[in-house]
């Protein structure tokens, strides 16, 4: 009973350590104040300005167009090398896999300035860069995803589709699509999020005139905290809880349990 | 035949990994090993030995390490009461714990500096108790505390899920055949999850290391890491080279701290948390 009773506690305390914090932003978002101890009286004045804030709209417009289109091309160009990776010999198949792993397990601020040095040789830092440095660091988080899949699939249904006339393109959507789409979809997610976060490396790819959140935050955080950041930070969360949700959603229902996928 | 002509998928992400992989990889021991010259030299990498990038380096180790004893502190008995609740309530509690890995990055480090600063609500609770200002900001602490926010779900999430494998079965055994709690905590449970805390020691140590926003953000330019270091040389200063230098020896880090926890770690898979 005891023991039941500290357990409770404990994940109170760690609750309280992890959400304390966003509870303050949260707060402060509704605060008619610019003190941040004293109640002002409820307001939705900074989530107005917010919106008027070009230098906020425009970094948030650039993180989702980065975002989607890393997601989209790292899923194709992942989902694609998956396939291709599972067909090689075991010798191969290491050296690739290995080759996945160098942007997971490098450090972000040595990846990034490695990609910058590269980019400054052949084009200006912008938009461009930032983009291929997205799907650099994307698509081996959905080679991860998709390739477990192709590998718990059965080779022989595939083949059996050839031997019976069916065209390559038709046996594919029709036998190995409907087994991978929950890791494309999975790793296309995770995507998704990397993209949505990275800091470091967007930071050293981007050149003057771009901004993702997390570069035009890190700025403004230099500079100074405004209020407008706090309705930022609510809107942000409500993302992010909705997007865990739709994601958390969809692993349960495929009865694989929430952890796998995250 | 048709096995050969699959394996021509993954043409494209082979020319991407020799572009944006290993090409960006070999620009940087290129300039590393290169003066602004393009003569070849070991200065840029023995820089390092400089007091000042010793000095940062040790601390950049320091924090490191006390971030990740403190997140495996956390971490560990919290994995063992999650695992400890019904399924049902199992999955929920997890998805509590990793939302706020889901927030902006950025958006964390501004609440830590909302709460640890001189007018901000930890110092508000403590002048209410008559504590008086206590400085936060601003120092290692801070930077320490904002590390272990961060990077604290990518501890718990593959302690987790290893303890989620083991089998109820094994621990009744050895309950049936007498042992303490404590004997099935260090004799089982911990040897079981062995991989989990490796592969959590990683993801946490690793940017802990590396990391140069949040000792910039939270410690006030006081702080100065090895990634701070690195990331003025380019961004402020102009020497490139010794930059590169300096992230080569960072990256040799890196590895030789994952190369020393795969010595621990007998059964592989340890590092698939994804």
């Amino acid at each position: 009973m005891v023991k039941k009773a500290a357990s409770r506690i404990y994940l109170a305390l760690i609750f309280l350590f992890l959400y304390l914090p966003i509870l303050v932003l949260i707060v402060l978002s509704f605060n008619n104040s610019k003190s941040r101890v004293v109640w002002g009286g409820f307001t939705l004045k900074w989530y107005a300005e917010c919106f008027k804030n070009e230098t906020i709209t425009n970094a948030f417009v650039t993180t989702i167009q980065i975002t989607l289109a890393a997601a989209i091309i790292s899923t194709l160009l992942g989902t694609l090398a998956a396939i291709g990776i599972s067909a090689m010999k075991k010798k191969n198949k290491a050296i690739m896999l290995g080759a996945t792993n160098i942007p997971l397990l490098n450090a972000d601020i040595v990846t990034g300035i490695a990609m910058m040095l590269l980019f400054v040789k052949f084009i200006n830092l912008g938009f461009v860069t930032v983009l291929i440095a997205h799907i650099t660091f994307d698509i081996p988080y959905v080679i991860l995803n998709v390739l477990p899949k192709l590998n718990q699939a059965n080779r022989y249904t595939y083949e059996a589709a050839l031997d019976l006339g069916a065209t390559p393109l038709y046996a594919f959507f029709r036998i190995t699509w409907p087994e991978i789409k929950s890791g494309v979809f999975s790793g296309f997610l995770m995507a998704v999020t990397m993209s949505l976060d990275d800091f470091s490396i967007t930071f050293f790819t981007k050149g003057a005139g771009v901004n993702t959140l997390s570069t035009m935050l890190y700025t403004e955080l230099r500079k100074g905290i405004r209020p407008e950041l706090y309705a930022l930070s609510t809107i942000l969360f409500l993302i992010a809880f909705l997007l865990l949700l739709v994601m958390n959603h969809r692993s349960s229902s495929e009865g694989k349990g929430a952890k796998q996928a995250i | 035949m048709r096995k050969s002509g699959r394996q021509l998928f993954a043409g494209p992400y082979l020319i991407w990994i020799i572009g944006f992989i290993l090409l960006p990889l070999a620009m940087i021991i290129y300039y590393a090993f290169t003066t602004s010259g393009g003569t070849f030299t070991f200065e840029n990498v023995a820089a390092i030995a400089d007091p000042v990038h010793v000095r940062s380096i040790l601390l950049s180790l320091k924090l490191g390490i006390i971030c990740t004893i403190v997140c495996l502190l956390l971490a560990y008995p919290l994995a063992m009461i999650l695992n400890g609740l019904k399924i049902k309530q199992q999955n929920f509690v997890v998805f509590i714990f990793i939302l706020p890995m889901w927030m902006n990055f950025m958006l964390r480090i501004l609440a830590w500096r909302l709460l640890l600063s001189n007018n901000g609500i930890v110092n508000a609770i403590f002048q209410f108790f008559g504590f008086g200002t206590v400085k936060m900001l601003n120092t290692q602490t801070a930077v320490v505390f904002g590390m272990v926010y961060d990077f604290l779900p990518f501890m718990i999430l593959p302690i987790y899920n290893s303890m989620a494998r083991i089998k109820n079965d094994v621990i009744e055994a050895a309950k049936d055949l007498g042992a303490s709690d404590a004997i099935i905590l260090f004799k089982i449970i911990i040897p079981l999850t062995l991989s989990g805390i490796i592969s959590g020691i990683i993801m946490v140590f690793v940017p802990a290391l590396t990391s140069f926003v949040i000792s910039d953000l939270l410690g006030g330019g006081k702080v100065l890491l090895i990634g701070n270091v690195i990331e003025q040389e380019f961004m402020q200063g102009t020497n490139w080279n010794l930059g590169s230098g300096l992230s080569v020896v960072l990256m040799i880090f890196v590895i030789a701290s994952m190369a020393l926890m795969n010595i621990f770690d007998k059964d592989g898979g340890g590092t698939a948390v994804w």
